[in-house]
């Protein structure tokens, strides 16, 4: 588990995106990989197919500085979202603070965001973590497409955020809500870190 | 009129600081005691500054602790409008009836009294009423009375017949502690640093600081860019809102809050989620310095010395601020224990400064140590009693076997053991002897008493109000032994209090011990809850002493009266009739005294001739004996000796005892 270590003074956050494939996981990483200056991030590693389809998980280190005297880092991962990987899935999986569960907006891709989340929560619940109060946001991918095509936030939140956490619509690709999901889901990590990490010494 | 009280106006939502501990300390012993405390109790102090939220949370304490309690706000304005109204409607003796089932009346704003004899008049009626049937009045004013212009002399003299006390300007800590609780009741989200602004900018009431809060959250409500204490100085100090492109929405309660822009893109979006997580995280991680802050707060404001957490504000980076608060509350705790127990017993060591430094448990423990020495000691055993001399017998064996494995295992064995015998038959000794062994335990401290005098004590604790005092010597006890329990029957207020003490005792592995006249099951008038915790332990009964225990009780007294026992005369008087002990006691008295008068030792040709041939009257008559007070006395004055008691009055002549010369 990643924690906020009082002795060597570091914060470390690992956010895995969840989701079904082709949702646009990878292409919310390459959106901030964009963005963010040379100097603040790592090498992106990319394990993907000719064809695009992350074959093993994408990995994208963020070095936010020192904050409040904290050494601030963040660990970004994609799980490959095709049905036969779960077994890498479990794995990136592992030791995960904070989980982005990418939906495909399209109205006939339920399916499959419903099989995914399904696969997500088995998947922590294998882990022994505790989806009630696991940092999740869920940001449904792809509202640029064209309305018949594609359900609301309003109806994709009925169908699969149940617990109520935090939602954004998205449009990975132009980066619309990239950041939003990015904040979403850190603010949700480093508050629970710091309630449960009794002051490491 | 306005009656209904503001259901936020409450103490728990009352922030106390330096300013307003005197008034809120008055205010809630007003609350808890209508009528008593002080009445009338008269607040003053600027606007803003928790006046009205004070009053009304008198009137919500005074009604959640007697339901039935009538309660009324006011302003003054109201009172003189329907006074008028009630004058103009010919209703004056209506209106001043209006609140004769007052329990507490809380009249707001007094100030507007000013140049309005006939109201005033009518207020100082009022107030005497109050006053004096007991009932609580509580004002507030924007001024000392004496201040209020043209205000009637006895009004201003009632006013400080009571309490007259003033609400101050809080102070920057009590301020930001205000804001923290606005902002939470609200649940609004302001990142570190900015009440603090909002407390140093804004040095006067607290109405106003809620305004400047209310203002920076609606700021941030249409603003994209997050709150820090550099904007919120400048929303504050009314100079431009800065904002990330220029384009800042105009502040005002009204305007409705935007939707977050979803199209902003460009470099800056790393920056502005690189300046959240700034905020989130020293928002969090420096959530520690917020908590020692909060604590050290609150034990300052409590009188507490918190070298220990001001210490941990010196540190960069402590181990593990979290347990140093927690262990620090622990030891408060400690001590508020320590001087509620010392101030029971020593009420003078209330407030002492020993028990206010968390970091010296040792000397607020030694203090109440010395409590606890310096308090009388319960009642104990008479030493004349002792177990290993008690005699046995085929009618109390299985009593006097009791007693002795209840003092070898304390508590555990028979707890309560208690001893059922009629008059005579020696529970009282066999009380006293096991008290007596158990005070002879190393550190043992026992309590033997009569239920009588138990009461007594009780009644006469009530009456100098030492009830706790009283309480607090018996729970020291590490055995309790009440004599003649059935006197407590009908008592309800003494059994009562020995019930608690009893689960007290018995909670913390201490005996007790009780001896009754009438069978426990037939201890009508004791409490169900009582009698049926006396048949939880061991209940034995003294029967009736057969002719071997009277034989060993006679041997006895004869060897400790005359140094020798003369077998005859034992044998004889052991066959003598009697149906208890004291009456077997009562033989030997007869006999020694008679002997005595006679100048001859005690033989069993004595006894007979003292014991079987009756008195003549005229003997009896010319006896030099009167009596008093059960004590035999000579016509020469004094008691002869302790041991010439009239030993059974059923059979007043025929055991009287006679000085022959």
């Amino acid at each position: 588990m990643s924690l906020v270590n009082f002795t060597s003074r570091e914060i470390t956050c690992k956010i895995v995106y969840y989701g079904p494939g082709r949702s646009g996981k990878t292409t919310n990483l390459h959106y901030i990989y964009g963005r963010v200056p040379d100097t603040r991030r790592g090498k992106m590693v990319s394990l993907a197919t000719q064809t695009d389809r992350t074959l093993f998980f994408d990995f994208l280190p963020l070095e936010l500085g020192t904050i409040s005297g904290f050494s601030t880092r963040f660990q970004l991962y994609t799980v490959p979202g095709q049905v036969y990987y779960n077994a890498t899935r479990k794995l990136v999986l592992q030791g995960a603070d904070g989980v982005v569960f990418v939906a495909d907006s399209q109205a006939r891709r339920l399916e499959d965001n419903l099989e995914s989340l399904q696969n997500l929560q088995q998947n922590m619940l294998e882990q022994g973590i505790d989806v009630r109060n696991f940092p999740t946001v869920f940001q449904y991918n792809k509202q640029d497409l064209p309305p018949e095509l594609i359900l609301s936030q309003a109806e994709l939140d009925d169908a699969l955020n149940f617990r109520g956490v935090k939602s954004f619509g998205g449009d990975a690709l132009h980066g619309s809500g990239v950041f939003e999901t990015l904040k979403g889901i850190s603010e949700a990590v480093l508050k629970r870190l710091a309630q449960n990490t009794p002051a490491v010494g | 009129m306005t009656d209904q009280l503001n259901p936020r106006f409450r103490f728990d939502a009352y922030i106390i600081g330096t300013a307003n501990r005197l008034a809120v300390t008055a205010a809630r012993a007003v609350a808890e005691s209508p009528g008593s405390a002080y009445n009338p109790l008269f607040v003053y102090g600027g606007p803003g500054l928790g006046k009205t939220h004070l009053l009304m949370a008198v009137g919500h304490l005074g009604r959640s602790i007697s339901p039935g309690l009538t309660v009324d706000y006011i302003t003054c304005d109201d009172f003189v409008e329907a006074f008028h109204a009630a004058i103009g409607a010919g209703q004056g003796d209506a209106y001043r009836r209006r609140y004769v089932d007052t329990g507490i009346l809380l009249i707001d704003d007094v100030q507007f009294l000013t140049h309005r004899r006939e109201v005033q008049a009518e207020l100082l009626r009022l107030v005497d009423q109050m006053t004096s049937a007991g009932r609580q009045i509580v004002m507030s004013s924007d001024r000392p009375p004496a201040e209020i212009e043209a205000l009637d002399e006895r009004l201003i003299q009632r006013f400080a017949g009571g309490l007259v006390i003033d609400i101050g300007a809080p102070d920057f800590e009590t301020r930001v502690a205000i804001l923290r609780r606005q902002a939470e009741e609200r649940k609004q989200e302001i990142p570190p640093g900015v009440l603090e602004v909002v407390a140093t900018i804004i040095d006067g009431n607290v109405r106003e600081l809620i305004g400047g809060l209310n203002r920076l959250i609606a700021w941030q409500s249409v603003s994209d860019t997050k709150l820090d204490p550099d904007t919120a100085r400048e929303v504050l100090g009314g100079g431009p809102a800065p904002s990330a492109g220029g384009t800042a929405p105009a502040v005002s309660a009204s305007s409705a809050p935007s939707a977050p822009s979803v199209e902003s893109s460009g470099p800056n979006e790393f920056d502005s989620f690189l300046s959240d997580i700034t905020t989130t995280v020293s928002a969090q991680v420096e959530v520690w310095r917020a908590r020692v802050g909060e604590a050290l707060l609150r034990w300052e404001g409590e009188g507490y010395r918190t070298t220990r957490l001001s210490g941990l504000l010196d540190q960069e980076s402590p181990r593990d601020p979290m347990a140093v608060i927690n262990g620090f509350e622990a030891d408060v705790l400690k001590l508020r224990e320590l001087e509620a127990e010392a101030v029971e017993l020593e009420p003078s060591l209330a407030g002492n400064p020993a028990f206010r430094d968390p970091d010296d448990l040792k000397a607020a423990g030694a203090l109440t140590e010395r409590a606890r020495a310096g308090s009388n000691p319960p009642p104990g055993p008479s030493p004349l009693y002792r177990l290993e001399e008690f005699v046995e017998g085929p009618s109390n064996r299985i009593a006097v076997r009791a007693a002795h494995a209840a003092v070898e295992e304390p508590a555990t064995k028979y707890n309560p053991l208690v001893i059922v015998a009629e008059s005579g038959l020696g529970k009282t000794h066999l009380l006293q002897a096991v008290g007596n062994a158990f005070a002879a335990k190393e550190g043992g401290l026992v309590a033997c008493l009569g239920a009588q005098d138990f009461t007594e004590e009780l009644i006469e604790a009530i009456e100098r109000d030492r009830v706790a005092v009283w309480r607090a010597r018996y729970r020291r006890v590490t055995a309790l032994c009440i004599d003649d329990i059935h006197l407590l029957q009908g008592k309800d207020r003494t059994q009562e209090e020995l019930f608690w003490l009893f689960d007290q005792l018995l909670g913390q592995g201490r005996q007790l011990v009780f001896s009754s006249a009438v069978p426990v099951r037939d201890l009508t008038g004791l409490e169900e809850r009582l009698r049926s915790r006396l048949e939880g332990g061991l209940v034995v009964t003294l029967g009736a002493p057969e002719r071997e225990l009277r034989l060993g009780v006679v041997e006895r007294a004869l060897h400790e009266r005359l140094g020798s026992s003369d077998p005859e005369l034992a044998a004889y008087l052991a066959g003598r009739p009697a149906e208890s002990l004291r009456a077997v006691l009562g033989l030997v008295q007869r006999l020694l005294g008679a002997a005595e008068a006679q100048h001859v030792s005690p033989s069993a040709g004595l006894a007979r001739e003292v014991l079987e041939s009756p008195m003549s009257g005229a003997e009896r008559k010319s006896g030099a004996t009167r009596r008093s007070s059960g004590i035999v006395v000579t016509t020469s004055g004094g008691v002869k000796s302790a041991e010439k008691m009239v030993w059974d009055w059923p059979d007043l002549a025929d055991r009287l005892m006679e000085d022959l010369r």
